[in-house]
């Protein structure tokens, strides 16, 4: 696929807009399927790839409008069911595809809190648009509606055209709410429970709020003033915020509620222990955890001359895994300036779980995947900085117990790769500072909390949500659990009256 | 933000300030650390060892030398500034009971961290010989407060300019000679003297703990900048430590891994200086 300017295809919509509009409310089914699944217009790989500005720059109006128009409008609501939050789907395209953004935008806000964020990092394609009538008509996930864009598209409207509602907050009920973590589950809590007039406080570990938003996902695919836009409203609701503040070591999790009076405890702490491979080498300097590297880069803004933090000047960059993480930490090594970047993974690219976007984009930028072999060792030199790694061949064999089929070692097929930074991408643990400092809470044998139905944990009055029950999780789930833990701390507290 | 209460300059290099952060002081054991930053946006997080509190004031001190960037710049602030960022206690609090006979050894800067754990195995009615060593006189800090703590107390510089002339690890030796030998060695100073004491009392079967100081963003599990290999396990210093053995720590990889940034480190430090330079030329 060849890269396309904005403009054109801006261009493009608008006279493919002024020939369907008219008609648009006698549209046959054959008809709406003939328009073009509108590309997501991006900024020129060769120029992005040296910068850190947003790789995909958001539909147009006409855009937005013709891809709403797409949407069947179905009376089976599929899409509905593969999204996490159930937002009314066809709803707010049909308000698209009416050009009524301020509806559209009320019926998303009914759902969802964070629009702007999910809209960019959601996995629709596994999702709602996996689901989607027009996609399975047309046999290609890639041309079902483009919901996530839609989403994206509105939440964006609202914002850069100053129409952020600020929600509005019961009287107060003079009860006090402690939210630890400021990440997607985390904001969600503060917004639910602010909105039913409690007082709701934020727990942040670190200096910035926004959690895996803020310190793992780039600025390229999350720029950091929506995460800004998200956090105003929620002060302006009067949601009180302290950074710098780990629960577990500057309070214990428990005195929140002995000691200072909080009547609700929502943890939502994320997946934060980055898991290693296990390997010989991978203490040698120039390995890093992609936790590591992004945070450096993201939260601790790396790539910025201005910067203290010092990030590891890499020629040569091997990222090991296949998700997301690993997209991000692949294109953000080609932004630092690296020349050669490869993704390692041991299966092949259909079984990547990475969002098929972002391996395209990593593809577009400049990286190179090589597939079916993994690291076994890491080699350094005489100073133990990396100067290599020793890599193994696979092949697949037959389906394991995820249901994708499982890479086989081929013996004897190791081989050297030169590289002078390896980034480990191959998953998060639980973060066990909070359990640690808390033994009554019951945590299951990976460390993740146990929850109830209503999202409460063994100890009286704690919630708990997102991550840090999942496991490494998407930003959609952890919302969906931040939902439920407020619906349920806020009964409580209705209850306790 | 901590707001300084207090500043003192010990030597050319190294500075005590008193902080105010009553969370921290109320909370914090002996062992503990904190990250603060010198500037919320571009800083970088720096770990540095609590050296004392004091809940009534709702303080904590910290002992630091100019080594880099933000110490420099740390050293800058002046009583009643700001500090925008400072987050503890972190890290897993020093084991204390009464082991016995106890040798602590202070090398440079690292007898700040010592000092509250000195303090609190005194308490615990341990027999304390508390050695202390620098490269020279100027460069001993806290001489009174460990002596007050001690039931033996030595000095070392590597120079002679006063106490013995020799390093940490002579008079170490000869403790781990003599009958009792000590039940527990503390060390806790450069890497290398952590790691040439530990290689001091290994024949000696001498259980000896060090404190490391180890490269570090978040300070509370997330990053594992600060993994260290201790034994056959990788270990993080931010929340597994920052005590362990030093029999199974393998100093060299974590020297090697300090050392990642040098150059870089080097340059903003640097230019840090020199723009200081240039403003007060402009000023003048």
């Amino acid at each position: 696929m060849s890269y396309i300017q904005p403009e054109q295809l801006a261009e493009q919509a608008r006279s493919l807009l002024d020939e369907y509009l008219p008609k648009v409310s006698s549209l046959k089914v054959k008809e709406r399927q003939k328009i073009p699944a509108q590309e997501m217009p991006t900024q020129d790989p060769i120029v992005r790839s040296a910068n850190m500005e947003e790789v995909a720059l958001g539909y147009s109006f006409e855009q937005a409008q013709l891809e709403a128009i797409r949407c069947l409008q179905c009376p089976k609501q599929n899409c509905i069911e593969g999204c996490p939050v159930k937002i009314d789907i066809p709803r707010f395209i049909h308000h698209i595809a009416q050009g009524e953004m301020e509806q559209a935008i009320a019926v998303l806000k009914e759902t969802t809190l964070l629009p702007a964020v999910c809209g960019r990092v959601c996995p629709q394609e596994k999702q709602c648009q996996l689901h989607c009538t027009l996609g399975k008509a047309l046999k290609d996930v890639d041309k079902s509606v483009a919901i996530g864009r839609l989403e994206r598209f509105v939440a964006d409207w609202e914002r850069i055209n100053g129409k952020t509602v600020i929600p509005a907050v019961k009287p107060a009920t003079g009860k006090k709410v402690a939210v630890v973590g400021s990440g997607p589950a985390g904001l969600v809590v503060a917004a639910d429970c602010r909105r039913e007039g409690h007082h709701v406080t934020i727990f942040e570990a670190f200096h910035k709020l926004g959690g895996v938003l803020r310190y793992g996902i780039p600025e390229f695919r999350l720029p950091n003033d929506i995460i800004d836009n998200e956090i105003e409203t929620l002060k302006a609701m009067g949601v009180e915020i302290k950074t710098n503040f780990v629960v577990g070591r500057t309070r214990k999790l428990i005195d929140l509620i002995e000691k200072d009076g909080y009547d609700a405890v929502f943890v939502g702490t994320g997946a934060g222990l980055p898991i290693f491979m296990g390997i010989e080498g991978e203490n040698l300097v120039g390995v890093f955890s992609a936790n590591e590297y992004l945070t450096r880069a993201n939260l601790m803004k790396a790539f910025e001359k201005r910067a203290d933090t010092p990030i590891y000047p890499s020629r040569k960059v091997m990222v090991l895994g296949g998700g997301n993480v690993a997209m991000d930490a692949s294109r953000m090594a080609k932004r630092l300036g690296a020349g050669t970047v490869y993704v390692v993974y041991r299966r092949t690219e259909n079984e990547m779980p990475a969002r098929k976007e972002e391996v395209l984009h990593a593809k577009e930028e400049g990286v190179e995947f090589l597939f079916l072999q993994n690291a076994r060792r890491v080699v350094g030199d005489s100073q133990g900085r990396v100067i290599g790694v020793e890599c193994v061949r696979y092949e697949l064999g037959e389906p394991d117990a995820s249901g994708r089929r499982a890479p086989v070692l081929i013996p004897n097929s190791e081989f050297v790769m030169e590289v002078d930074t390896v980034i480990v991408a191959v998953g998060n643990g639980s973060n066990p500072l909070i359990s640690q400092t808390t033994p009554q809470l019951a945590v299951n044998k990976r460390g993740n909390i146990l929850v109830d139905e209503t999202q409460k944990t063994s100890v009286d009055k704690i919630f708990a949500g997102g991550d840090i029950v999942l496991g490494a999780a998407t930003v959609i789930l952890a919302m969906g659990e931040g939902r439920r833990s407020a619906e349920g701390i806020n009964r409580m507290l209705a209850e306790g009256e | 933000m901590s707001r300084i209460l207090f500043k003192q300059q010990f030597t050319e290099d190294v500075f005590l300030m008193r902080l105010h952060a009553p969370l921290i002081a109320e909370e914090r054991q002996a062992g503990q650390f904190i990250i603060l930053q010198t500037d919320d946006d571009f800083g970088e997080r720096i770990p540095l060892t609590i050296a004392d509190a004091d809940t009534k004031e709702g303080s904590i001190t910290i002992i630091f030398q100019v080594v880099g960037k933000t110490t420099k710049q740390l050293s800058t602030f002046s009583v009643d500034d700001e500090l925008p960022a400072l987050v503890g206690p972190l890290g897993t609090p020093t084991h204390i009971e009464n082991f016995g006979r106890v040798v602590c050894v202070g090398g440079g800067i690292g007898v700040a961290p010592l000092h509250p754990i000195a303090q609190a195995l005194k308490k615990a009615g341990n027999h304390v010989t508390i050695i202390t060593g620098a490269r020279t006189k100027d460069l001993l800090i806290l001489e009174n407060e460990m002596k007050a703590i001690a039931d033996e107390f030595i000095v070392c510089t590597d120079d002679g300019s006063y106490g013995r002339k020799a390093l940490v690890t002579a008079p170490l030796k000869e403790l781990c000679e003599q009958t009792p030998k000590p039940d527990m060695v503390i060390s806790i100073g450069p890497p290398v003297m952590m790691k040439f004491c530990s290689e001091t009392t290994r024949p000696y079967q001498v259980f000896t703990q060090v404190s490391l100081n180890t490269i570090m963003v978040d300070g509370t599990g997330m990053c594992g900048g600060c993994r260290v290999n201790v034994g056959k396990e990788v270990k993080f210093v931010c929340v597994d430590g920052p005590e362990f053995d030093g029999h199974l720590v393998d100093f060299d990889n974590m020297i090697n891994r300090l050392n990642s940034y040098k150059d870089i480190e080097r340059h903003h430090y640097k230019c840090f200086v020199e723009n200081a330079f240039k403003e007060q030329e402009v000023e003048a």
